[in-house]
């Protein structure tokens, strides 16, 4: 089975230096996307089939397609690596943005090389230390090597990077909020259109990828879109970094082929649940999706086979809960979350969010009635696509409503014993 | 304990050097911010004022901007920031036990500071390494597994 974006990752807490990276053919894929046309590197790219792992699942060279190129355009062009990993339960570009830096930045110079950006940033999150010496360490080798800076591995192509680091917010993940931050803002969404590929960073045109996305290219770019897309077990293409945390024997990560089933990530992966917890349910891709449960163990995890069964394959880092965890102090964590989170710019989402959380505080602490749950169900709705300014609320209201249809019951049994059956006293 | 900090001559420079890289000073804003706070550990009104003045914005735009980002402190903190992931992997693997056994070792509750200004206890989102919880950071060190056995070790060596 391939492995490629962690197959040289080292599990000694070190990152690959340049030349570690090197030995393993790093930095050839951008040697030969540079001698490509870069209309011809996005071509690859999106025959591969690549698709963005950041949660939102668009075509990365679709992405980079929608970016003007030609003598005409607004200058400087911006490449943007999103490395805000915050969505709860989610940790899988920790490990490629410590464990190999220059996997990530051969594959932001090949993107900024395909749209001909003249600047490129590695946004992360300030929690993430040990990430930001490897970035900006490899930042360093990268130009003392020439791969940033003038004249690229000998081409004509100029590129300067530099690494931001956030001061948190969850809100600094979404495209828009980023750039907003990037600029020195409050990380507040733009309404779309104009898209950041027409008008981004400082209104020009822009590229945000998630971390994980541009680890794929350089293999793509090395391989063909041919061998990327044979990685997978369905026709999407490539691997993915599956992750498992909660009451699982084996929680972490792991690279597997796209479309593997839920039941192989759960069982053979995560050895199973710890003795004495049984599996409830399970968010598949961190924190704003729907939950799935033991009914779907058959479910493949990709884009098409999750989005068919209710939910979304997100991040692809599932959060198992027990059945000694309550359903709906889970759900209320969560919605907490994304509450405290909510920037604050549209009304459903300002006050919807903190409304929700009263409501199924009330309901955990035994305190309420059955037309709560209508307030729920109305608040589902409320906040659903296309009512909000960027995708925070109707991505709080997955696990919401997902836990309204499965756990009904246990949402019910809190309000007819007016206590959470799961406390002890 | 300060309750003011103004920014020195070196801290401008800092921040001079940081503008000139972008477009327009105001996009300094946050880098600015982190300069002032990485001397003083926190942000005061005084050094907003001045900030404003050095990216030629109003102290206002700043301070918007200072109070939307959670890492920026409006209030002094003491010499070690404990922050306690209260994320749902967190949440579940025990993380109220954990939060308790802190809050009484240290007889603070979240969002104050010890007497003798060692420790403020706080929380913060998912810290990325829900596999090993639960999590907490103190200043920049990531502590995974937390048992309240281990947190008594940890905290020992921050004084
Ligand atoms: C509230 C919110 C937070 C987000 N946080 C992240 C994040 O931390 N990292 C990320 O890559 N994408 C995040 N996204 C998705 C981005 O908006 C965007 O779709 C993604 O970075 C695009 O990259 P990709 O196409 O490579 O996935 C977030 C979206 C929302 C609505
Ligand atoms: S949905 Fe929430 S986070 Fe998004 S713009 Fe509206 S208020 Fe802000
Ligand atoms: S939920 Fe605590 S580290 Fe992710």
């Amino acid at each position: 089975m391939e492995k490629p974006l962690t197959q040289h990752i080292k599990n000694d807490n070190t990152w690959l230096s340049l030349k570690d990276y090197e030995k393993t053919g790093g930095y050839q894929a951008l040697r030969k996307a540079l001698k490509l046309n870069p209309e011809d590197v996005t071509k690859e790219v999106k025959e591969s089939g690549l698709k963005g792992r950041g949660g939102a699942g668009f075509s990365t060279g679709m992405k980079w397609g929608f970016v003007p190129l030609g003598e005409d355009v607004p200058t400087p062009k911006y490449f943007v690596v999103n490395g805000d990993e915050m969505e709860p339960g989610s940790f899988k570009d920790r490990l490629l943005l410590e464990g190999n830096p220059h996997q990530l930045l051969e594959g932001m110079i090949i993107g900024a090389y395909a749209i001909q950006a003249q600047f490129a940033y590695v946004f992360l999150r300030w929690a993430y230390h040990q990430a930001a010496r490897a970035i900006t360490r490899a930042i360093e080798e990268a130009y003392e090597a020439g791969y940033l800076g003038k004249n690229i591995a000998g081409s004509d192509f100029q590129l300067d990077a530099s690494l931001h680091v956030s001061v948190g917010r969850y809100m600094c993940g979404e495209e828009t909020g980023l750039l907003n931050a990037l600029e020195g803002k409050r990380a507040n969404p733009r309404s779309k259109p104009p898209f950041p590929g027409v008008s981004g960073l400082f209104g020009k045109p822009t590229v945000v990828n998630n971390v994980e996305t541009l680890c794929n290219v350089p293999h793509i770019i090395a391989n063909g879109a041919g061998w990327f897309k044979s990685l997978s077990k369905t026709d999407e293409g490539g691997t993915k970094i599956y992750g498992a945390s909660g009451r699982v024997k084996k929680p972490g990560l792991w690279e597997l082929p796209l479309g593997v089933s839920l039941r192989e990530i759960l069982q053979e992966h995560a050895g199973g649940m710890q003795d004495d917890f049984q599996f409830k349910g399970v968010l598949p891709g961190g924190g704003s999706t729907d939950f799935l449960t033991g009914d779907h163990m058959d479910v493949t995890m990709d884009y098409a086979g999750v989005g068919k069964a209710g939910s979304r394959l997100g991040t692809g880092t599932l959060i198992v809960l027990d059945d000694k965890t309550c359903p709906v102090g889970m759900v209320l964590n969560l919605e907490r979350f994304f509450a405290q989170e909510s920037c604050g710019w549209c009304t459903p989402c300002r006050e919807g969010l903190p409304w929700t959380a009263k409501t199924l505080e009330a309901i955990e602490n035994g305190k309420g009635e059955m037309k709560d749950l209508d307030i729920l169900n109305f608040q589902t709705r409320y906040m659903s696509p296309g009512n909000t300014y960027c995708a925070l609320a109707p991505g709080a209201m997955e696990p919401l409503q997902s836990a309204l249809k499965y756990f009904k019951e246990d949402f019910e049994k809190h309000i007819h014993e007016h206590k959470c059956p799961w406390k002890k006293e | 304990m300060t309750t003011q900090n103004n920014i020195s001559e070196e801290i401008k420079k800092e921040i001079e050097e940081i503008y000139q890289h972008f477009p327009q000073k105001s996009a300094a804003c946050i880098e600015g911010l982190k300069v002032i706070q990485k001397h003083h550990r926190w942000v005061s009104d005084e050094a907003v004022k001045e900030l404003a003045q050095i990216l030629e914005m109003s102290p206002d735009a700043i301070d918007s901007v200072a109070t939307f980002y959670s890492l920026i402190f409006r209030k002094p903190v003491g010499r070690h920031v404990i922050l306690v992931c209260d994320s749902v992997s967190c949440w579940m693997m025990d993380y109220e036990k954990i939060a308790g056994y802190l809050k009484n070792k240290l007889s603070i509750d979240f969002g104050e500071t010890t007497k003798d200004d060692r420790f403020t206890l706080l929380t913060i989102p998912c810290l990325g390494t829900c596999d090993r919880a639960p999590a907490m950071m103190v200043d920049e060190d990531l502590h995974r597994d937390l048992t309240t056995d281990k947190i008594d070790e940890i905290l020992k060596n921050y004084e």
